[in-house]
């Protein structure tokens, strides 16, 4: 997938490896999938990276990655793969009773 | 998970699958680009935001024209920033689009080469500074209006461009506004510019929300699917609703005798719009059609020998690693 050759000869240009951008805002929330930029380099994607995502001081931290390094779940399987969590509702805490006026925190 | 499921351009039609996609579409689902989706679902979409996309790269060009002309350090710095906004744009959607499966190198080919539609309105010339602040108003005013209905798009990776264009959009209309009402304000010969900017640029913002409903063919499938949510008319209606009251606050006037509010439908109505115009730019006849063309052509052209030392780079730099 990483074609090196700028295929001028051919007069066409490669539009460069794809990388997925993940920033981080302020005050510690967690990375955030922001979106794509095309680069030929790591360097060059996080310079790109803050460039198209990041002019306003939305990130403190910037993440890229390699699209094709991206293992993802698939729609088709989502049924059996998610299905053990789909039916435990105690997980939650709204399965438990508890008398009435006592407060729990 | 084993088996690879297959593509889902291949997969064919079946009415079964359209049904329980309108079926997820109507309970507001998010669509995402590994979900299954009728082949004309993806055509359109492809078809939307690479129009989408090209509207913002070219559109700035009419801008860019001012940089150097732009009366004030401030007034510079904030149409650099909303330029360099509009390649950020541009960038968003046409990553948006990428996730569809298409090449991004054929869709700049395809403006390249001219056969690619972008939004009419970049086809009309920048005259004088005043159409700067025209542009900032009623541009990004009715692209606000326009960007914020598709911010509910069906398609995940759309609406999710749209929400962050949203966010950096109202800072394009603020700018533009700001300098018509100095303008508005200031000496007879700046308040004459602005009325001329707006007697120019008034008729074909409104042609920026597209056709009228009934000659729209798209629209009907597009809002079945999710993808509109709200028809041409409706938005171009609510845009004419806004700006009326701001023009006013101004003192500027809206090139339109038939401008008047109706108490009945509490909307501004308005006169007829010349789709003759429309059409003709649409087609590439506009003012600035080819000019805008051969200006992207050029940047592009120009622009080769970064894109060869980017990637010549690159490679050094993985054969001075892979000997090591």
């Amino acid at each position: 997938m990483v074609n090196g050759e700028s295929s001028t000869s051919e007069g066409r240009d490669t539009q460069w490896p794809l990388w997925e951008v993940f920033l981080q805002p302020p005050e510690g929330a967690p990375h955030e999938h922001a979106g794509s930029v095309h680069a030929t380099s790591a360097e060059q994607a996080l310079q790109n990276a803050r460039d198209v995502y990041a002019r306003r001081g939305e990130a403190v931290s910037i993440w890229v990655v390699p699209s094709a390094e991206i293992t993802a779940s698939t729609p088709a399987d989502m049924g059996p793969f998610f299905d053990p969590g789909n039916d435990k509702p105690y997980r939650h805490p709204q399965f438990y009773k508890v008398p009435r006026g006592v407060r729990v925190f | 998970m084993a088996t690879p499921s297959p593509s889902p351009v291949a997969a064919p039609d079946e009415p079964a699958r359209v049904a329980e996609f309108e079926a997820r579409i109507a309970r507001g689902e998010s669509i995402e680009p590994k979900d299954w989706m009728p082949l004309r679902y993806r055509k359109q979409l492809v078809r939307m935001m690479s129009q989408h996309a090209h509207s913002e790269i070219v559109g700035m060009l009419p801008e860019g024209n001012w940089i150097t002309r732009a009366p004030s350090l401030r007034r510079k710095m904030a149409l650099l920033a909303k330029v360099q906004d509009e390649a950020g744009h541009g960038l968003y959607i046409y990553c948006g689009t990428e996730t569809l499966g298409v090449d991004r190198q054929e869709l700049i080919d395809q403006l390249l080469a001219g056969t690619a539609k972008y939004s009419s309105i970049f086809n009309y010339p920048t005259l004088t500074w005043a159409d700067i602040g025209c542009i900032g108003w009623f541009v990004d005013g009715a692209a606000i209006v326009n960007q914020t209905m598709l911010a509910k798009a069906s398609y995940g990776p759309y609406a999710r461009a749209m929400v962050r264009i949203c966010k950096e959009e109202n800072f394009h209309k603020r700018q533009g506004y700001e300098i018509m009402a100095t303008l508005a304000a200031g000496t007879p010969a700046q308040r004459a510019m602005a009325q001329d900017a707006v007697n120019r640029w008034w008729w074909p913002s409104l042609m920026m929300f597209g056709p009228p409903d009934s000659a729209s063919s798209n629209s009907d499938e597009l809002m079945r699917w999710g993808v509109k949510k709200k028809s041409n008319d409706e938005l171009r209606q609510r845009f004419v609703n806004l700006t009326v009251a701001q023009a006013k606050a101004i003192d500027l006037a809206l090139p339109d005798a038939e401008l008047r509010y109706d108490e009945a439908t509490q909307n501004w109505s308005f006169g007829a719009i010349d789709w003759d115009e429309f059409w003709r730019v649409v087609k590439g006849d506009g003012p600035c059609n080819r000019e805008r063309l051969a200006a992207r052509r050029k940047a592009h052209d120009d622009g080769a020998w970064v894109r060869a030392a980017a990637t010549a780079r690159a490679a050094k730099r993985r054969r001075t690693s892979d000997a090591a």
